[in-house]
């Protein structure tokens, strides 16, 4: 299973790093959306994807039979987090769009002032 | 309880950002309550340095529960000395901010994202946990992405687009290496993962992961080769959110290397602290490489600080006693200069009205205080013996020697050169020659409630630099518990 697992965030890493490096603010956006949810799972698998069981306490379940509860806390709090950046990132990318009047990065460069 | 006053650092800044958010049009009592704040702070924290001092590390596990468990909070004495710098210089960079920053950005959340970056920067300074660390960081990243953009000027808005892709793509490899570290040794505390790392012998997955944390941590920092975002988007900053950019923020991605590499992956020193060293070496050379080809103060200043995070990291990667002794004392002058010689760059930049160096000049005969107190802070960033520079970069050229690598410490000696001529080319430009005409953007009431803090700010890296002796015995205390990890594990393990 962690194998299936290592394959399917392996091409989420490529499709993310494919959009990142695209010149389209907004595929740049989805580019790190992906980024995020595949090491979101690395988490997930990298604290083992064994025991059956939902780490709440219930009657008849063996301790053993618990899945790890530490990388899903983990988990949650990095996805709060990168909701939140995502948020910012997306009204800034509207605000640069309404200013700058363009979606292409590299358009943005705007380098005149440079000495 | 003497340890739940660590805390204080971290949640006066935090309780006062809260209050801030309430009245975020009433400009005065904006500033009142950030400086009460940081007051607050800043003596908590020297009295804490006083405690760490004479009982050693203090921790606090939250919720009572046993250290590997909870999450454990650890003044040591490299903590609290950067906790401490850090506040200090802020106090400097608020008042600055008062007459440089204008009322429309304060009235926007300006000072509440200053507390709150000082509660992430604090935080991830004083934390134990590794994923602590990680959310300490966003804290500080989601409020420098507020200050870099706040204001929303087209420039603002070029590198700040920039500037949050990057530090997103570094969140995740970040989140990425704590993954990988908790898949192999099963911990988060990082006096647990020290132990756990001891037991395996850092077989070469974790070599791998130390490399891991070091290209996560050099993107903060600014290290050879990802050192290509800073320049840009710390360009586009208003001058004193560049202050404290370029004083604090790189300085925490140097602190996490350095704790990284002195507590947890200290096994295989002759593959990871060699390529630290021979990046910091690169760091170096490309930091003067674009600190002499630009005529741009800014810029200039802003090459320096990838420059000093080369040479701090070459004290780290020697990895004796000096070496980390030279590191902790150039960490604390960098901070403070580097805010510093923003300020006084700032205030030429607004009093030329332009940050071209080649139409600049004559200023001494106008502001000739401002002159040479630019002076005193370019020698004293070169390290001219009796200022702040000198001891710092003394110990780390004497580590390089001791650890038989001469023609580092010699490269690290030239660098100094290159250091002064660029900085003393700002000097030569701006205040000697024909005085030209110029589009000042100041009257001289806010030059001189500018030139003010950052003269005593300059006072304060001159302290530093004269009263060495009375800092020094901090600072042998900070790298002796550097040297001896066993010393930091003990006080969150307990003996264990």
């Amino acid at each position: 299973m962690e194998i299936v697992m290592a394959f399917v965030i392996g091409f989420l890493f490529m499709a993310a790093t494919y959009l990142m490096l695209s010149r389209s603010l907004l595929r740049i956006i989805i580019g790190t959306g992906l980024l995020s949810h595949g090491a979101h799972l690395l988490i997930l698998t990298m604290g083992g994807l064994s025991g059956e069981a939902p780490p709440v306490l219930a009657d008849g379940v063996e301790a053993s039979q618990f899945a790890d509860p530490l990388p899903q806390a983990l988990i949650l709090t990095a996805i709060v987090i990168s909701f939140g950046v995502t948020a910012f990132i997306l009204v800034l990318a509207y605000r640069a769009y309404q200013s700058l009047e363009t979606d292409n990065t590299a358009m943005m460069k705007g380098s005149d002032d440079d000495a | 309880m003497h340890n739940n006053l660590l805390l204080l650092p971290i949640i006066i800044p935090f309780f006062a950002a809260m209050v801030l958010l309430f009245a975020p049009k009433n400009v005065t009592y904006q500033r009142i309550v950030t400086m009460i704040a940081l007051l607050a702070a800043t003596v908590s924290a020297f009295y804490m340095l006083g405690i760490v001092y004479a009982q050693g590390p203090q921790t606090v596990t939250f919720g009572n529960w046993p250290a590997p468990f909870g999450i454990t909070m650890v003044s040591d004495m490299m903590s609290i000395l950067l906790v401490l710098t850090t506040l200090v210089l802020t106090l400097f960079i608020v008042w600055y901010s008062f007459s440089t920053i204008g009322v429309e950005r304060e009235k926007f959340y300006y000072y509440p994202g200053i507390m709150f970056i000082l509660t992430g920067i604090n935080g991830a300074f004083t934390t134990g946990d590794i994923f602590n660390l990680f959310v300490f960081f966003e804290v500080f990243l989601m409020s420098s992405y507020l200050l870099i953009v706040l204001g929303g000027e087209k420039k603002q808005l070029q590198g700040s687009i920039y500037y949050l892709v990057i530090n997103i793509i570094s969140s995740a490899l970040f989140v990425i290496a704590v993954a990988f570290l908790y898949s192999v040794v099963g911990t988060l505390s990082m006096a647990d993962i020290a132990v756990k790392v001891a037991e395996l012998q850092q077989p070469a997955i974790l070599t791998v992961i130390a490399v891991l944390f070091l290209v996560v941590f050099g993107l903060k920092a600014a290290i050879f080769p990802l050192f290509f975002w800073l320049p840009k988007a710390y360009k586009s900053a208003p001058t004193p959110v560049l202050a404290l950019f370029g004083a604090l923020l790189t300085k925490v991605g140097v602190y996490a290397i350095l704790r990284t590499y002195t507590l947890i992956f200290v096994h295989d020193p002759s593959f990871t602290h060699e390529l630290l060293m021979v990046l910091s070496i690169l760091t170096i050379i490309f930091g003067c490489i674009g600190a002499l080809a630009y005529f741009d103060v800014t810029l200039i200043i802003i090459y320096n600080i990838v420059i000093a995070v080369g040479v701090i990291l070459f004290g780290v990667s020697q990895m004796n006693t000096v070496g980390l002794e030279g590191a902790m004392y150039y960490l604390v002058h960098d901070m403070l200069i580097k805010a510093a010689l923003f300020m006084l760059g700032g205030i030429i930049v607004a009093i030329s009205g332009t940050a071209n160096l080649r139409q600049m000049g004559g200023l001494m005969k106008r502001y000739p205080l401002l002159g040479w107190t630019f002076l005193i802070a370019a020698f004293s960033l070169a390290g001219i013996p009796p200022l702040s520079g000198f001891i710092g970069k003394l110990l780390i050229v004497e580590s390089g020697f001791a650890a038989n690598n001469p023609w580092m410490s010699i490269i690290i000696l030239l660098s100094s050169l290159v250091v002064l001529l660029s900085v003393i080319r700002i000097f030569i430009y701006a205040f000697w020659g024909e005085e030209k005409e110029t589009a000042t953007t100041i009257t001289s009431t806010t030059y001189a409630q500018q030139l003010t803090p950052a003269i005593l700010l300059v006072c304060v890296t001159i302290a530093y630099g004269v009263g060495a002796e009375a800092v020094a015995p901090y600072m042998a205390a900070a790298s002796e518990a550097l040297m001896q990890p066993q010393i930091y594990i003990q006080a969150v393990l307990g003996g264990k």
